[in-house]
């Protein structure tokens, strides 16, 4: 990993909505082609970072620079482009309901660039395949289809562009442990091929065991501890103590030395 | 975790992105030379860059001919997955003209992009089965059709609703109270009470209007005084209802097609289901009992209001002092004039109650669904309304009421 890449570099963030500090000076690193696991418990404001990032949320202070670029201080223009570059999948797919599957992947594309029709239709279809979704689903609304195929058709609207970052918002939630986990090879496969960059907010741990590079975790307002899952195991903070070693997390295989060094506190 | 593969740079410089003016465009070259067709492919193959040279692409797929084909990616500066699909369409049109395909100078990352693209692709090779249009007249006929259908499952379904909302919000087991009064007052007061101001301006509006018209044509023939008359049984036999029952479609109806549909979407109406509630029960019926209260309450008001209106226009317009107007309109309006439009208002709440409820349920999964039927619930129930007002007037002139 190119520890000295960042590319989304997050520094003194804050953010509070009226007298409520959701988020105080948080520091955070996303490197490139890294899958990125955030975790944090629910209400500690994992999505208010998300959201500020992509810039739906106001915050009060701090810089957030993406590919490069401090979005405080970049031209419409240029914003624009950075907005190309990411992709999100938001928590509940947020597919348009009055498109078909293949319009809500046409959507970037059509915004964006002047495609032929005929080449956006095969764009669109591919994007289905690569995914995992037949291209038979291309033609459906999204009031058809599964909550799998959902997260799936919405994964393939976030990666149209074949963005630089992909954004997930608890990708797995709502899916059952097979479609999970197939969730979670799909986003290593998409990885390893398109180099993407993933930032994944998850509370499922098999999902952080198995994919990712990187945890960070949210507490406090800031980030506790963020570094691999054995650092995770590692840790003395109580929230992430209890979270990674708790009665659900123990029944998961950890790699040999993980488990060791768990043993051994 | 496998990752190596990308440690190889394949990402555009942010400013080579679009709009920006140094786009590093995609360029193709061939070369014929007795059977080997050399194509090279030069500069960024990117998902916003192909597109000026997918109908390039194209012409070459299908004029592909020769026993080889040489491709060249060493001067690719950069490939995403529109522009390796590009490539993958290449050698798809070879592979099926039997044209036998290498490919020189491809990157680790290419190659891993190009096999993920072939390994999503290989089962739908080729295959596009477009369904076949039906023609004018089949289409034509079908929408008559679909559209006689429709106008019978709405009938059926108001038909239903009125039946079900009469039983009330019956549990299962045949037990629970038949009407919740607290939702019948919230409704109406929502849909009654809140609808007080509107109703009162638009009716005062609505008689000065009629009285200030009255007025100007009857002062041909010297009979001013009868603009009382006028207004007092045009007012209280069609109008204040008429226009109240426009209103309440415009303003409850839809709301209650919102309200419903909204729930229907999220699955709400199926809860109550299943908790073993009567959707129908639960929902409509509060609203129609509050309709069918308040419509005739506001009817009522926007009767007193018009005839205000026109009481302040008759005196402005033509001198007629109130003193004047209620004498008048005492002689000029029976109890039976008042009856016969207040008496239409209970059916017009029903109406609209029932469409408005009838619509909700039927929206579907999308936003868009639910847009078309709070439409199509204000523009039936407004049409519905004045259709029964024409039935109502020519079945009181037979009746001679």
């Amino acid at each position: 990993m190119a520890e000295n890449d960042p590319i989304i570099s997050v520094r003194d963030i804050h953010v509070q909505f009226g007298d409520h500090v959701v988020l105080h000076d948080l520091d955070l690193d996303v490197y490139r082609g890294e899958i990125l696991g955030f975790v944090g418990a629910s209400g500690t404001g994992k999505s208010v970072l998300l959201r500020s990032i992509l810039g739906l949320n106001p915050k009060q202070n701090g810089q957030i620079v993406v590919l490069g670029r401090d979005l405080d201080r970049i031209s419409d223009e240029e914003r624009i482009l950075v907005d190309m570059r990411m992709g999100v999948l938001f928590q509940h797919g947020a597919l348009f309901s009055s498109l078909t599957v293949k319009e809500n992947i046409q959507v970037p594309m059509r915004e964006y660039l002047t495609l032929p029709k005929g080449l956006m239709d095969e764009l669109a279809i591919l994007k289905l395949e690569l995914v995992g979704l037949s291209g038979k689903a291309a033609n459906k609304y999204p009031s058809e289809l599964s909550g799998g195929m959902i997260k799936r058709a919405a994964l393939a609207r976030a990666l149209a562009l074949d963005p630089d970052i992909v954004f997930l918002d608890e990708p797995t939630s709502g899916l059952d442990p097979i479609g999970a986990a197939e969730f979670d090879e799909l986003i290593a496969k998409l990885r390893d091929t398109l180099g993407l960059t993933v930032y994944m907010v998850t509370h499922d741990l098999d999902s952080l065991f198995t994919v990712a590079d990187r945890i960070a975790v949210l507490g406090n307002k800031k980030v506790l501890v963020a570094g691999t899952i054995t650092e995770m195991l590692k840790s003395d903070e109580p929230w992430v103590k209890s979270y990674f070693r708790g009665k659900r997390a123990r029944r998961i295989d950890l790699p040999e030395e993980t488990r060791i060094a768990c043993m051994e506190r | 975790m496998a990752n190596a593969v990308h440690t190889e740079k394949n990402t555009p410089e942010i400013d080579a992105l679009p709009l920006g003016r140094t786009v590093a465009k995609p360029r193709l070259e061939t070369r014929q030379n007795a059977g080997l067709t050399e194509v090279i492919f030069e500069g960024v193959w990117a998902t916003y860059s192909v597109g000026s040279i997918d109908q390039q692409m194209r012409l070459l797929e299908n004029k592909l001919s020769g026993e080889r084909l040489r491709i060249e990616m060493s001067d690719i500066s950069y490939l995403d997955t529109a522009g390796a699909w590009m490539i993958y369409r290449l050698l798809r049109s070879a592979k099926v003209r039997g044209i036998e395909a290498s490919i020189d100078g491809m990157r680790t990352s290419h190659k891993v992009l190009l096999e993920a693209i072939a390994r999503a692709m290989e089962d739908i090779d080729e295959d596009d089965s477009n369904g076949t249009r039906a023609s004018i007249l089949n289409r034509m006929l079908s929408t008559i059709g679909l559209a006689v259908y429709g106008f019978r499952n709405d009938l059926q379904m108001g038909l239903h609703i009125l039946g079900a909302a009469v039983r009330g919000s019956q549990m299962k087991l045949g037990h629970g109270s038949g009407l919740s009064i607290p939702a019948v007052v919230n409704q109406i007061d929502r849909t009654g009470v809140t609808a007080i101001p509107i109703i009162l301006l638009m009716s005062t509006i609505i008689g000065a209007i009629i009285a200030q018209q009255g007025a100007f044509q009857l002062r041909y023939f010297g009979a001013e005084i009868f603009v009382v008359d006028l207004v007092g049984i045009l007012v209280l036999r069609e109008i204040g209802v008429l226009l109240t029952a426009i209103m309440i479609a415009g303003r409850s109806g839809s709301a209650i097609t919102a309200e419903i549909g909204s729930m229907k979407m999220r699955e709400e109406v199926d809860a109550l289901t299943v908790i073993g509630l009567n959707p129908v029960g639960v929902l409509v019926f509060p609203r129609l009992v509050a309709l069918v209260i308040a419509l005739p309450l506001l009817t009522f008001i926007a009767n007193l209001a018009a005839l205000a209106g026109a009481m302040f226009v008759a005196q402005t317009y033509s001198g007629i002092s109130p003193d004047a107007f209620i004498t008048r309109v005492r002689d000029a309006v029976d109890l039976s004039t008042i009856y016969a439009g207040l008496i239409k208002a209970p059916f017009m709440a029903i109406i609209i109650g029932i469409i408005a409820s009838v619509e909700g349920m039927k929206v579907g999964g999308s936003a868009e669904s639910l847009g078309a039927r709070v439409t199509a619930s204000v523009v039936k129930s407004i049409f519905i309304v004045i259709v029964v007002d024409g039935a109502f007037a020519m079945f009181f002139a037979a009746i001679d009421f």
